[in-house]
C-alpha cells in the first residue's frame, strides 16, 4: 500500500489536539495529512475522565483554556455532534480549612479572567448540594464549566477533519520525519511517503522521540490515570466535582452512570496499554462511596485506564521549535488537556498560517527544558520513571483529566 | 512446597473438578473458586433446593457423569480451598481480587488453571429481550436448578446440540414442546453420519432425541430464516420462513441460542495472546495440547478455551493439572497424560462433525433489523450501531464500543460482543477476525461499589 502525499501540514498524532488542529486547518484552506499509530482519539484523548473544566488550572493556561471554553458550547456546528457537553459546572470540594483557604487563594488569584466562580461555604453546600457527604467544609463552583464524553469528541474531531477533506491515515505510524529543504519529508506505516510544507508534533505520549529527533529532547513521561464506572442510576450528581488537594472526582452522565477517578493505572508489558489496579480501582470507589452516599449500593461494571504523557511542571508544551522552523508541538498535557485541546488545534493552525497566534503560549514553550539540569538522565519513551507507578494518587491541578 | 503460594482455579464444572481432583492427587492444595453455589459447573448443575427428582431425571443420559464429578468433588473436602460464590473479578502479576460476601480477598497464586467454561451465544433477532425468551441454556438451568419451565408452550429454537436435548428433557419433563426451529438446512444433519465412526452413542443418542420429539408430534422445521418472536409485553408467539413458506406459532415461552460462546476475559486480563479460531468464529486464547498458554503457569480447560463439550473438559482439565504438576517438577504420569490428548484430539475431530451439523447463520447478523437491540446493557440498537459505523468511519470492534456504547454495559460485551462483531464485519465487508477482539477489563463482571480488602487475603495466599 505505497502511497505519496504533498501537503501543506502534517500532523503526527490523531488525538483530539491533533484532529482539531487539522480541521481548523482545513478551515483556512490548506492541505492536511493527518497520521495515527492506530485509531484516531483512541488514546489520552478518547479515554480520559471527560471533565470540562477551566477552574484550578495555572493562570497561565487560562487565555487558552477560555479561547477552547468558546468552543465547546458550538460543537454541534463544529463537528456535526455535541459529544454529550453539558455546562453543568464544577464543584471543587475542600476537606479542612486549609483546603478551602486554597480555594479562595485560588479564586481571588485567577479573579481578572473571568471564569465565574462562587465560592461556597458550609452550610450552603448541604443545601444546595445534599448528595455530597463526608467531611467537606466547603466549595468552590465554577458554574461555566462542565463535562462532555471524550470518546465521542475525540472521535467527532477527527471524522470531522476526514469530511473537510484532511487525508486521515489510521494504523500509520511515522517512522521517520526530517526536515528536507522547505519542509518535512516523512515516511510511515508501509510505504506511505509525506512531503509537508509545516509539521506538527501532537504525539502526546509518544512526542518524546519526534521532539528528540529535531534536536530538542524533553523530559516526557507516561501517567495512567483510573477510573470506575458504576451501573446506570438515577440522577444523583448535578455537578462535575472534583477535590481540592486530588484523590477523588466524579461526574453523572447522561444515561446515569457515575464516572469516578482518582488514582492511576499501571502499564501492561506493552507499554502502550495499562489496566487499573485492584487497589487503585477498590480506593477510589471506597472514597465514592464516603463521599456520595447515594451510590453506596451501586454496582461497579467498569474500569478503564489510558497512556497520557506528563511534563514534570504540569504543563504542556505548546509552541514553536526551537530548533526547527515549521516544526510546531503540542503535547504533555499531564493530565489536562482534554478541555483546552480544542483551542490549542486552533493556535496550532494560526502558528502555522500566520507564524503567531494571539492568545499567549508563551509559558508552554519548548525552550522551557532547553537547561539539561532539569531533564532526566535518560529521556525514552517507555522509561520506569514515566510509568506513574510510583507517583502518590492524582494531586491538585493535574487532577481532573479534563 | 513450603513457601511457594497454592495454584489457583477457576471455575468448579468439569473441567475444575477434574484439575483440582489431580493437583491434590500430586499433593497439592488448590484453592478453588467458583460463582455458583455449588459445583458442578452450568452442565451439571445442582437444584437449588433438593425436589425428590432423580439424578436420571436432571441430567438424562449423563447422570453418571454429574454423580462421580459430585462426588469426587466432594471427597476432596479437606484437601482443597473452596470458595463458591465467588467472584474472580481481576487478575494482576500473579495476584487475584475475588470478591466474596461483601468483602474482597486478594490471592497470590502459584499456577492458575483457568476452567471460566460457557455462555450461550446468539445473534439479536426481533423479540429477543421481550419476557419469556431464554437462551437455551437459560431454559435448561431453569429446568435443572430450578425446576421449573420457561413456559407452558414452549419453542426452541437456533442451532447446536442444545437445541434438539433441551426440547427434548422440556418434552419429557411433561411440558408442551410446539416446536423445535433449527437454522441448518436438513442437509446439514447428514454430517453427522461421519461423527459415527468416532463417538456412536453420541449421535445415536441426537437421533434418538429427534426421533422422539418426532414422535410425540413436535413439529421439527429445518432451514428456518427470519425468525422473530412476536409480542408486545411478553412473548406471544414466534414467526419464521422456512420451505418456501411464511410460519406463525402461538406460544408463551422460547429458548433460543445459536450454540456457545467462550469465557475468554479472565485469560485475556491472564496476558494469554490469543488467536482467531474458525471454527467457533471467536478470538480463544492459545494454549497447546496440554492447556498450557503463552504465559508460564497459566492453563485453560474446558468451554473456556474454545468450545468442545463437558466429556472433553474432564479430559482437558485433569490435563491441565497435569501440565501444571509437570511444570513444578511434581512426578507426572507420562502415559495418562498422552491418552488425555489423544481422547482429547478425537473429541476435536467429532466437534468438526457437530459444527458441519449446527453451521453458525452468520447471515443473520447482516439481517438484523434496525430497530432490533444490538447491546441490551446500553439500549443500542443494530441501526444506531450502524450509524455510528458510518459516521465514525469504524473498522474495529472496541472503536465502536468506544463510539456507540456497544458491549459497555453490564455484561461488558459477553451477550453482544459477538453478534456486535459479526454486524461490523457485515457492514464494513471484513472477515469476522479482521475486526478485532474487545479488550477485556475489570471487573469480569459487576462488583459492589463498597468492597471492603478482606483481613484474611493475605493468610490464605501464604
Amino acid at each position: 500500500m505505497s502511497q505519496r502525499l504533498d501537503v501543506d501540514v502534517a500532523i503526527i498524532g490523531g488525538g483530539l489536539v491533533g484532529s482539531s488542529a487539522a480541521l481548523a486547518l482545513r478551515g483556512m484552506g490548506l492541505s492536511v495529512a493527518l497520521l495515527d499509530k492506530g485509531f484516531c482519539g483512541a488514546q489520552a484523548s478518547g479515554v480520559n475522565y471527560g471533565g470540562v473544566r477551566r477552574q484550578g488550572r495555572p493562570r497561565a493556561q487560562l487565555p487558552l483554556s477560555q479561547r477552547a471554553h468558546a468552543v465547546w458550547p458550538r460543537l454541534s456546528s463544529r463537528i456535526g455532534i455535541d459529544g454529550e457537553f453539558t455546562r453543568s459546572g464544577h464543584l471543587k470540594l475542600a476537606r479542612g480549612e486549609a483546603a478551602m483557604a486554597a480555594l479562595e487563594a485560588y479564586a481571588a488569584i485567577v479573579a481578572d479572567h473571568d471564569l465565574g466562580i462562587e465560592l461556597i461555604g458550609h452550610n450552603d453546600l448541604r443545601e444546595r448540594f445534599p448528595w455530597i457527604d463526608g467531611d467537606v467544609v466547603g466549595a468552590s463552583l465554577c458554574a461555566g464549566d462542565g463535562h462532555a464524553n471524550p470518546r465521542l469528541v475525540s472521535a467527532g474531531f477527527a471524522s470531522a477533519a476526514r469530511r473537510a477533506g484532511a487525508h486521515v491515515l489510521e494504523n500509520t505510524p511515522v517512522t521517520g520525519a526530517t526536515r528536507n529543504g522547505t519542509g518535512f519529508a516523512l515516511e510511515a506505516g508501509e510505504g506511505v511517503a509525506i512531503r509537508a510544507g509545516a509539521l506538527i508534533n501532537s504525539a502526546g505520549a509518544w512526542a518524546g522521540p519526534f521532539a528528540a529527533s529535531f534536536g530538542e529532547p524533553v523530559p516526557v513521561s507516561r501517567i495512567y490515570p483510573s477510573m470506575v464506572v458504576t451501573e446506570p442510576l438515577a440522577p444523583i450528581m448535578t455537578v462535575n466535582t472534583g477535590m481540592e488537594g486530588g484523590g477523588i472526582y466524579a461526574r453523572q452522565v447522561e444515561r446515569g452512570n457515575c464516572v469516578v477517578g482518582g488514582e492511576r493505572g499501571l502499564p501492561l508489558p506493552d507499554a502502550d496499554f495499562s489496566r487499573p489496579t485492584g487497589d487503585g480501582a477498590l480506593a477510589i470507589m471506597n472514597r465514592a462511596a464516603e463521599l456520595f452516599p447515594a451510590m453506596r449500593h451501586a454496582q461497579a461494571i467498569r474500569f478503564w485506564t489510558g497512556t497520557e504523557a506528563a511534563m514534570p511542571d504540569s504543563n504542556p508544551v505548546i509552541g514553536p521549535s526551537s530548533t526547527t522552523p515549521g516544526l510546531f508541538h503540542a503535547f504533555g498535557f499531564t493530565g489536562a488537556g482534554f478541555q483546552i485541546a480544542p483551542g490549542v488545534g486552533e493556535v496550532l493552525a494560526e502558528l502555522v498560517r500566520d507564524g503567531a497566534t494571539s492568545t499567549p503560549i508563551e509559558a508552554f514553550s519548548i525552550g522551557r527544558f532547553a537547561d539539561r539540569a532539569t531533564m532526566p538522565a535518560a529521556i525514552s519513551d517507555r522509561t520506569a520513571d514515566g510509568s506513574g507507578a510510583a507517583r502518590p494518587p492524582e494531586p491538585e491541578h493535574r487532577g481532573d483529566l479534563s | 512446597m513450603s513457601g511457594r503460594a497454592q495454584p489457583l482455579v477457576v471455575g468448579a464444572g468439569p473441567a475444575g473438578i477434574r484439575a483440582a481432583q489431580a493437583l491434590v492427587a500430586a499433593g497439592l492444595r488448590p484453592l478453588v473458586v467458583d460463582e455458583a453455589p455449588a459445583c458442578g459447573g452450568q452442565i451439571y448443575r445442582q437444584r437449588l433446593v433438593p425436589d425428590g427428582r432423580s439424578a436420571e431425571a436432571l441430567y438424562g443420559s449423563e447422570a453418571g457423569k454429574a454423580q462421580a464429578l459430585h462426588r469426587d468433588f466432594a471427597a476432596l473436602t479437606g484437601h482443597i480451598d473452596y470458595w463458591p460464590q465467588a467472584l474472580l473479578w481481576n487478575l494482576r502479576d500473579g495476584e487475584a481480587d475475588i470478591a466474596v460476601a461483601g468483602e474482597n480477598r486478594r490471592v497470590a497464586y502459584d499456577g492458575l488453571i483457568l476452567a471460566t467454561g460457557a455462555t450461550d451465544r446468539i445473534l439479536p433477532i426481533p423479540g429477543w429481550t421481550l419476557p419469556g425468551v431464554f437462551t437455551l441454556g437459560g431454559s435448561q438451568v431453569a429446568l435443572k436448578a430450578q425446576g421449573c419451565a420457561i413456559g407452558s408452550r414452549v419453542v426452541f429454537a437456533g442451532t447446536g446440540p442444545l437445541l434438539y436435548l433441551v426440547a427434548w428433557q422440556y418434552m419429557k419433563a411433561g411440558v408442551e414442546v410446539a416446536a423445535v426451529l433449527d437454522a441448518a438446512p436438513f442437509s446439514a444433519k447428514f454430517a453427522m453420519l461421519r461423527g459415527l465412526k468416532l463417538f456412536p452413542a453420541i449421535v445415536l443418542r441426537g437421533m434418538r432425541f429427534v426421533a422422539e420429539l418426532k414422535l410425540r408430534g413436535v413439529a421439527l422445521h429445518s432451514g428456518v430464516e427470519g425468525l422473530r418472536i412476536e409480542g408486545s409485553r411478553e412473548v406471544s408467539g414466534v414467526a419464521w420462513r422456512s420451505g418456501g413458506r411464511e410460519h406463525r406459532l402461538a406460544c408463551d415461552g422460547v429458548g433460543y441460542g445459536l450454540a456457545l460462546r467462550s469465557e475468554t476475559q479472565a485469560a485475556d486480563l491472564a496476558g494469554c495472546a490469543f488467536r482467531f479460531d474458525q471454527r467457533d468464529r471467536a478470538w480463544l486464547p492459545q494454549r497447546d495440547a496440554a492447556g498450557r498458554t503463552s504465559v508460564p503457569r497459566v492453563y485453560l480447560a474446558g468451554d473456556g478455551a474454545g468450545i468442545f463439550g463437558a466429556d472433553a473438559a474432564e479430559r482437558a482439565g485433569e490435563r491441565a493439572a497435569l501440565a501444571l504438576c509437570e511444570d513444578r517438577r511434581l512426578p507426572v504420569s507420562l502415559e495418562r497424560a498422552a491418552r488425555l490428548e489423544r481422547e482429547l484430539a478425537r473429541i476435536d475431530r467429532f466437534r468438526d462433525v457437530l459444527e458441519a451439523a449446527f453451521p453458525f447463520p452468520a447471515h443473520w447478523a447482516g439481517a438484523i433489523a434496525g430497530d432490533t437491540l444490538l447491546c441490551r446493557c446500553e439500549e443500542i440498537s443494530a441501526g444506531e450501531a450502524r450509524d455510528a459505523i458510518g459516521r465514525y468511519d469504524i473498522v474495529e470492534l472496541n472503536r465502536l464500543k468506544a463510539v456507540s456504547r456497544v458491549g459497555m454495559g453490564r455484561c461488558q460485551g459477553r451477550i453482544c460482543g459477538g453478534a456486535a462483531a459479526e454486524l461490523l464485519a457485515t457492514e464494513t465487508g471484513q472477515g469476522i477476525e479482521d475486526v478485532g477482539r474487545l479488550r477485556s477489563q475489570a471487573p469480569l463482571k459487576p462488583v459492589p461499589l463498597v468492597l471492603q480488602p478482606a483481613a484474611r487475603d493475605r493468610e490464605t495466599a501464604a
